[in-house]
């Protein structure tokens, strides 16, 4: 042996590095953003994901602010949507589903109470005429607006709001928030002219200097059914009756009957009911032709109707009237539908209320050329939501849809996107979506458990008898809270998981927000950071060798 | 256990880190400038659970030590894949010997610094579970038995893999390996009494014994930084998948180890001068079956032959583990 060379090896330190080990690799992974199911399912297309990451980091304004790009009512919304994100929200199969209106909320409190301001759009000198001023009005002329066209809108009523404001009773949304969100939109400078109703569209569009409309006076006429009564007792449609409400909340100026009975099983007739109930109705009786699980009405408002003491009589149809007795006739069901048996009875009550649907009021546009109107007064729309009116659009409830605020403002969005892209001379580029991300991407294991926060309840008592709102706000502890029990679904939120699990160090960890790296020189692609990540962000994807 | 519990309700302290936790609570893998001990460069099959293992520990303990720490390792798996002649992928001060003799060598390096006025410098010795169960038990049981100031840690794989996986006296029963093939009327490993080494380092009455898990990082690094820091003899047993050996996916080599956990197989507790101090009871709790379906080295015990009395043991055994150590599930974290 040389005495120059040392008895043992020496080898430098990391040489291995000079061992490209990426050369074994038949499978590479990648980071990919994923559609989280809440998003999927929102139908005003809001990011929910991108607003609660934000939320929980603390960042209230700019969560909020994400929150608007959407949606230009989170006050409002964050009370009177039925949250369909949250039976898709995948937490529901963990423990329970994350409380996201509750937060959506408790942002658009926070806006409002520290009176965070959009950004000031810059004029385009394009200029939309918008009839109604309903959540799909509203939201169209403030997307309208942020994207710098000069908006102007027609509202029938003397207050702006539509069915939020006269269909939506006061104790599921306070009128102060409504004015306040309403009142930011106009900031904007959106010109809302009151009491003016719109009798020719194309009339208007030229006094007012339009390129374009979006049509959204929503359905306000109740439908009416032939019931034959020997001797009329007292008979009112919902939404003229929950209107008055709207306008006259209290016990003295609008009197009901000691028993009011309720015909119909939707949401206008639960929020008839719980109406009457307030106004000091001793009992109230819904009637309902099927059973609970044929009824259109939400779940929600039915357990608050019941709890509140409305009771519900299913399974029945009117037959006839005669002053104060109502005769029902029972029915059942049949391959899901109402089936009369013959069977007869009688209910007292001093007030009916017909809650069965409502019609669009839109006979004013049938001398427009190519519109086509359905008997009910719905409006036909193309995907753009055109009409067959070159430059008119419309949406909300007189188009073919769900008929909630959420959907309305979803419509509002998308009209104004289209309008925006109409008046470029363009068609909006379609959007791809991202690939979902169902339960079964992620990892649970790496979640602790976490049980919603539940918003307090105001008590039965004062339920039944006043208009205060129900349903109280987080505060922000438990806002925080929720937010942060987001699992974050198809989204990297930063847990370190692939960073630390690589048994190849071919993670590279950026730091911030720059978020993660694969080193694809050492990357062996055993699979181990797609497995082991919490949210199910990363994607095995094969490659050719 | 060790490990401070985060009261946070997104992810605990289950994942690596978390934007949102302080710096301070997230595990020391979740660093930028963690150490790399082991780096980019090594051999190890794809989703090695030893590559894995032995980062995370040497990392902590480099951390643990301020740095000031040396690494012996006996043969093995680790070994040969981390030092292919002319390349090494360790960044700290690392020596090779024999097979059997890691625990004295360690020792003699522990003796050196001290000779040398270099008492600060901690001494890591490392091997697989044929170095530390079988070939070099001797020598470790002497360092034990003489309170070297060596933290010795074994990656128990469960057999001789770096070989073509033999058995060793780690391999559990009935398992397929290269010695004991899936065949004849009792196929797999013939079912002894094992051989527990860290009750049998409990037994010596040492300063400090553990078992770990790469599936679960923040107990195995609370433990390493601990346990570097004590004088005298001490040892940790990490149980690390082997893919390869295990007829595992790779994918899987975390979901394996903590199945192993989780249905009791593989007990998690904590031990000082002989005597049990702590353990980590189990979060979910799981039957066997789920962790050795996902074996092929089990294979045979399931489908239409089977062996349910096989199974049977094997929840007998996690049902004792469960127990003894008292890992018997919580109320929720």
């Amino acid at each position: 042996m040389n005495s120059s060379t040392p008895f043992a090896i020496t080898l430098q330190p990391s040489s291995g590095l000079a061992n490209r080990t990426g050369s074994w690799r038949t499978q590479m992974p990648v980071y990919n953003r994923h559609l989280p199911p809440c998003n999927a399912t929102c139908s005003a297309g809001e990011n929910i994901q991108e607003w609660l990451y934000l939320a929980e980091e603390g960042k209230y304004e700019e969560a909020w602010q994400a929150v608007m790009r959407d949606n230009p009512l989170p006050a409002t919304m964050g009370r009177c949507c039925y949250h369909s994100c949250e039976t898709a929200c995948n937490r529901g199969k963990l423990d329970q589903a994350v409380s996201i209106h509750a937060v959506e909320r408790f942002l658009g409190d926070q806006a409002i109470k520290n009176n965070w301001k959009l950004e000031a759009p810059k004029a385009r000198g394009t200029r939309v005429l918008v009839i109604g001023t309903g959540p799909s009005g509203l939201s169209c002329a403030y997307h309208l607006a942020r994207l710098g066209h000069s908006v102007v809108m027609y509202e029938a009523g003397k207050k702006a709001g539509g069915m939020m404001r006269y269909g939506i009773p006061q104790y599921r949304l306070p009128r102060d928030i409504l004015d306040a969100e309403i009142a930011r939109i106009e900031s904007l400078g959106v010109i809302i002219h009151r009491n003016k109703k719109c009798t020719d569209i194309l009339e208007s569009m030229k006094q007012e200097g339009a390129d374009a409309a979006f049509l959204a006076i929503g359905a306000h006429l109740s439908k009416r059914i032939d019931i034959p009564a020997a001797e009329a007792g007292k008979v009112l449609d919902a939404v003229s009756f929950l209107r008055q409400a709207s306008d006259a909340p209290d016990r003295s100026s609008l009197k009901v009957g000691r028993r009011v009975a309720i015909y119909g099983g939707g949401n206008t007739a639960m929020d008839a009911a719980r109406t009457a109930k307030r106004l000091g109705a001793e009992e109230t009786v819904i009637i309902y032709r099927r059973d609970q699980k044929h009824m259109p009405a939400h779940p929600i408002e039915l357990e608050e109707a019941l709890q509140e003491g409305v009771i519900v009589n299913w399974l029945r149809t009117i037959k006839q009237i005669d002053g104060d007795e109502i005769q029902v006739e029972a029915m059942t069901i049949e391959n899901g539908k109402a089936v009369p048996t013959g069977k007869f009875e009688t209910i007292k009550a001093d007030m009916l209320i017909l809650a069965l649907g409502q019609d669009s009021e839109s006979d004013f546009l049938r001398n427009v050329p190519g519109l086509s109107v359905a008997s009910d007064g719905v409006v036909e729309v193309d995907p753009r939501m055109m009409t067959g009116y070159k430059g008119l659009f419309a949406g909300g409830d007189m188009v073919p849809a769900d008929r909630t605020v959420t959907t309305a403002v979803g419509h509002g969005k998308k009209a104004a996107r289209n309008i925006d892209a109409y008046l470029r001379g363009e068609s909006l580029a379609a959007t791809t979506k991202n690939a979902l991300a169902p339960f079964e991407r992620l990892n649970t294991w790496y979640y602790s458990d976490a049980p919603k926060s539940l918003q307090p309840h105001l008590d039965l008592i004062r339920r039944q008898s006043t208009f205060d709102e129900t349903t109280h706000g987080l505060d922000e502890t438990n806002a925080l809270y929720e937010a942060r029990r987001c699992l974050s679904c198809g989204n990297c939120f930063e847990c370190d998981n692939c960073y630390g699990v690589c048994p190849d160090n071919a993670v590279i960890k950026l730091g911030g927000s720059a978020k993660f790296a694969i080193n694809l020189d050492y990357c062996k692609g055993c699979g181990l950071c797609a497995a082991e990540c919490p949210a199910g962000v990363i994607d095995m994807v094969k490659q050719s060798i | 256990m060790t490990a401070t519990q985060v009261k946070f309700y997104q992810t605990g302290t289950f994942t690596v880190g978390n934007r949102l936790l302080d710096e301070g609570n997230r595990a020391i893998q979740a660093l930028m400038e963690r150490s790399n001990s082991l780096n980019s460069g090594h051999r190890a099959c794809q989703g090695c659970g030893e590559a894995l293992g032995a980062r995370y520990a040497v990392d902590a303990a480099m951390r643990g030590s301020g740095g000031k720490l040396m690494a012996v390792n006996a043969t093995g798996c680790l070994e040969v894949f981390s030092t292919p002649y002319p390349q090494s992928s360790w960044q700290i001060p690392w020596l090779h010997s024999l097979f059997a003799n890691a625990p004295a060598v360690a020792a003699g390096v522990a003796a050196a610094q001290r000779a040398r006025g270099l008492p600060e410098t901690r001494v890591l010795a490392q091997g697989g579970d044929g170095s530390t169960v079988d070939i070099g038990f001797g020598c470790l049981s002497g360092m034990f038995e003489r309170n070297d100031d060596v933290l010795y840690i074994c990656y128990d794989n469960e057999a001789y893999m770096n070989t073509g996986v033999q058995r060793s006296g780690s391999t559990p029963p009935r398992a397929r390996t290269a010695t004991t093939p899936a065949v004849g009327s009792a196929p797999g490993n013939p079912p002894g009494i094992g051989k527990n080494l860290p009750r049998i380092a409990m037994a010596h009455g040492i300063p400090y014994v553990a078992t770990a898990s790469v599936a679960d990082l923040r107990d195995l690094e609370a433990k390493v930084t601990k346990a570097i820091q004590i004088r005298g003899a001490r040892y940790i047993h990490i149980h690390v998948p082997c893919p390869l050996g295990w007829g595992s996916d790779p994918v899987d080599t975390i979901k394996v180890a903590r199945l192993a956990i989780e249905s009791g197989l593989f007990p998690i507790f904590e031990a000082e001068h002989g005597h049990i101090t702590a353990r980590r009871s189990i979060r979910r709790l799981v039957k066997v079956d789920e962790y050795l379906k996902i074996q092929r080295r089990f294979a045979h015990l399931f489908g239409k032959k089977g062996d349910p009395d096989a199974i049977a043991n094997f929840q007998h055994i996690a049902d004792e583990n469960i127990a003894i150590y008292g890992l018997a599930p919580v109320a929720a974290t």
